[in-house]
């Protein structure tokens, strides 16, 4: 049996993610910030197999409430196999450059809260000993680009802390996957034009589910983003100051 | 966006909307401003029943709100697919009550287009395990409707082609089965007479189907293979597996053509060498032969196919049935497969297709020559008080349409009263008059 914590609960990637958990006898504990979601997400789980799914609503940006959530969720799981974050927004690049309160709330959002939690989950793991942490970070974290450099920044930032936290945590049997994604059709991205590089929820869902299986340490997804990163990584800087990426 | 139907005829432009909560369909009903909006699930209709100027594609309400093991009640949101149900149930050892020759239709697809399966004969249309339904009307309003809440609401909304409303959420019933297993017998038969009196005398067989060899003339018209089938009590609760199977892009023209069909038609035919025979099939190959090649319809080439279901009333059938294959093998406009079931009686429903007698469903490629011909056939079908199935139908005419469902008017009434008429039409609406 697996006791799963998902953070970012409603998320359209965690969300699929849920479902192919549930159908392997999970307990699963659900953290997000809409109830009427939370709960039709749970119910659905436990309907697909979970054996149990419990829910709890929190808004990641109120920092005072995370210990207090998490010690509930660590008492009801007991021990814990994985842990999946995926919270995070899509902000507007353009909002950002214009409002500093923007810019903050986003990087708050998508990389503040997200490594809040990650500092109180890592001590809870590394003393149990095992178990993997999953964060969902994003391709864009990769390299700042004019398009959307504030999300890239805060994806970026998550990316890092979680390599340090690999480091640190791999002698002890504790795991950590960064999970990037490329175009994923969610609601986040509903207003974005789709193309042939546009993935499906379902299928990052499965690949994440074969990462934690085999310990990845980050996972491109789909695979051949791990090849369009390559290549932008290594654009030279003054070449890639002129693109208009 | 450029939709059509599983027949990629006709095609039309159109905006889709992606819903993912109840409270979004609302929302969107009480802004829009459109005339011409109607549900999509995962466009497996045939025709133009689902393609309008604004679509509302409700794919991603594919929830699970309830499930009680003792009964094999569920309640689910109207975008889960019967493939997906088959996925967790099947293991559970639960089946659907009926189902259609595809898995890939939506709960709220099956509803709207009030689907039959292999056991009509014995049990029905889906809707007649259907136990309630909420509804989004024109106005957002949410309303519960079922059989004895909103009675009239309910007969038109299955059946209704997605005409009254969004169908947003289903409890129905589940049967219990001990095994994914089907115990299959087929006969071979010489003739439709033969055909049509096998069914007859195996009317209180489950599963019953005939392939027909659409192409075959004289003494041997309307030879068949007919397939009855039982739940299997022993064997294992596996549900089926995804094929890997796809027709990439669509086929040149001229693939399916007058010889490769008759070809087809005469191997498929002649594929059992005996009379009778027997075999334990997994439901997959049994109810879904065709879902194990993903996208077929592309085999019929770009201009797309149209299918040709009608249904003729018992005491017509020998007769008008045997008229109509005359037309089909004189023609020689081949199906690729013809397929012919005996319906049992016809429910409540406005414009449920269903009524006691026989259907015959027909694949035809679309050429220049095929409507006028269609146009014969329709004229047969209605000379015998025959109809044509909605979901299949992509060009049948007003005054066909109104004069072989009766009930189209009540069903308008209700269509009127819920505000329905000023928000819900696709093009097959407008084009049949509703």
């Amino acid at each position: 049996m697996k006791n799963i914590l998902v953070i970012g609960a409603t998320s359209a990637i965690a969300e699929q993610t849920i479902r192919l958990y549930a159908k392997q006898n999970t307990n699963l504990y659900l953290l997000g910030r809409d109830e009427e979601k939370l709960q039709a997400i749970a119910q659905d789980a436990q309907i697909r197999g979970a054996e149990s799914a419990s829910f709890h609503v929190l808004d990641f940006n109120n920092f005072d409430r995370h210990p207090k959530v998490l010690e509930a969720a660590f008492a009801k799981l007991g021990t814990i196999d994985l842990v999946l974050i995926a919270h995070g927004s899509l902000p507007n690049q353009q909002a950002c450059e214009e409002s500093v309160e923007t810019t903050l709330r986003e990087l708050n959002t998508n990389a503040i809260s997200g490594i809040a939690l990650l500092t109180l989950i890592a001590n809870q793991m590394e003393m149990q000993g095992c178990g993997t942490i999953a964060v969902i970070t994003s391709v864009a974290g990769d390299r700042g680009r004019q398009s959307n450099y504030v999300y890239g920044a805060a994806k970026g930032m998550l990316s890092i802390f979680l390599q340090g936290l690999r480091n640190r945590l791999f002698k002890k049997g504790v795991h950590v996957l960064d999970i990037k994604p490329g175009f994923v059709d969610t609601p986040m991205t509903a207003e974005f034009k789709k193309g042939p590089l546009w993935a499906k929820p379902e299928t990052i869902a499965k690949q994440i589910v074969k990462a934690v299986e085999r310990r990845k340490n980050t996972l491109y997804t789909p695979w051949f983003w791990s090849i369009i990163m390559l290549i932008i990584r290594n654009i030279p800087e003054v070449v890639f100051k002129k693109l208009k990426l | 966006m450029k939709l059509s139907g599983w027949g990629q005829y006709p095609t039309a432009q159109a905006e889709s909307r992606v819903v993912h909560s109840k409270r979004k369909v609302s929302e969107l009903l009480a802004e829009t401003q459109s005339a011409h909006l109607i549900p999509r699930g995962l466009g497996r209709s045939y025709g133009d029943s689902a393609l309008a100027e604004q679509i509302l594609n409700t794919q991603h309400l594919n929830h699970f709100m309830a499930f009680d093991p003792s009964t094999g009640e569920i309640s689910c949101a109207a975008g889960v697919s019967f493939a997906e149900l088959l996925e967790i149930f099947v293991p559970r050892g639960w089946f659907l009550p009926v189902t259609p020759g595809t898995k890939f239709v939506t709960v709220g697809g099956a509803i709207a287009s009030d689907v039959h399966g292999k056991n009509h004969h014995l049990d029905g249309c889906f809707s007649q395990h259907v136990l309630s339904i909420k509804l989004a009307l024109a106005s957002g309003e949410i309303i519960d409707c079922s059989p004895s809440e909103h009675p009239e609401l309910f007969h038109a909304t299955c059946g209704g082609m997605g005409l009254t409303g969004v169908i947003l959420q289903a409890t129905f019933r589940l049967l219990p089965i001990e095994s994914a297993l089907i115990e299959e017998r087929s006969y071979k038969t010489k003739n439709l007479a033969e055909t049509l009196e096998l069914f007859e005398e195996h009317e209180a067989s489950t599963y019953s189907v005939a392939w027909i060899d659409c192409l075959s003339t004289g003494d041997k018209l309307g030879r068949s293979l007919l397939m009855l089938g039982e739940h299997a009590t022993r064997g294992e609760l596996e549900a089926h597996k995804n094929s890997k199977l796809n027709v990439p892009i669509n086929m040149p023209n001229l693939l399916l053509n007058r010889y490769s069909i008759q070809a087809f038609n005469t191997l498929y035919y002649h594929k059992q060498t005996q009379t009778h025979a027997q075999r334990s099939v997994h439901y997959e190959p049994y109810f879904y032969p065709l879902d194990g090649i993903h996208n077929w319809n592309r085999l019929y080439g770009k201009n797309g196919f149209t299918q040709y279901q009608f249904v003729l009333p018992k005491e017509a059938g020998l007769e008008g049935m045997t008229r109509i294959l005359k037309e089909i093998a004189q023609s020689k406009r081949g199906s690729f497969l013809a397929v012919l079931k005996a319906f049992g009686a016809a429910n409540e429903n406005y414009l449920s297709f269903p009524t006691e007698g026989y259907t015959l469903a027909l694949d035809f490629k679309i050429d220049a020559a095929l409507f006028p011909f269609l146009e014969e056939l329709d004229h047969i079908v209605l000379d015998y008080g025959g109809r044509l199935y909605l979901t299949k139908d992509a060009r049948m005419s007003e005054t066909t349409f109104k004069q072989s469902y009766p009930l189209w008017e009540t069903f308008q009434e209700v269509r009127t009263r819920y505000g329905a008429d000023q928000v819900f039409n696709s093009l097959q609406s407008q084009r049949l008059g509703l």
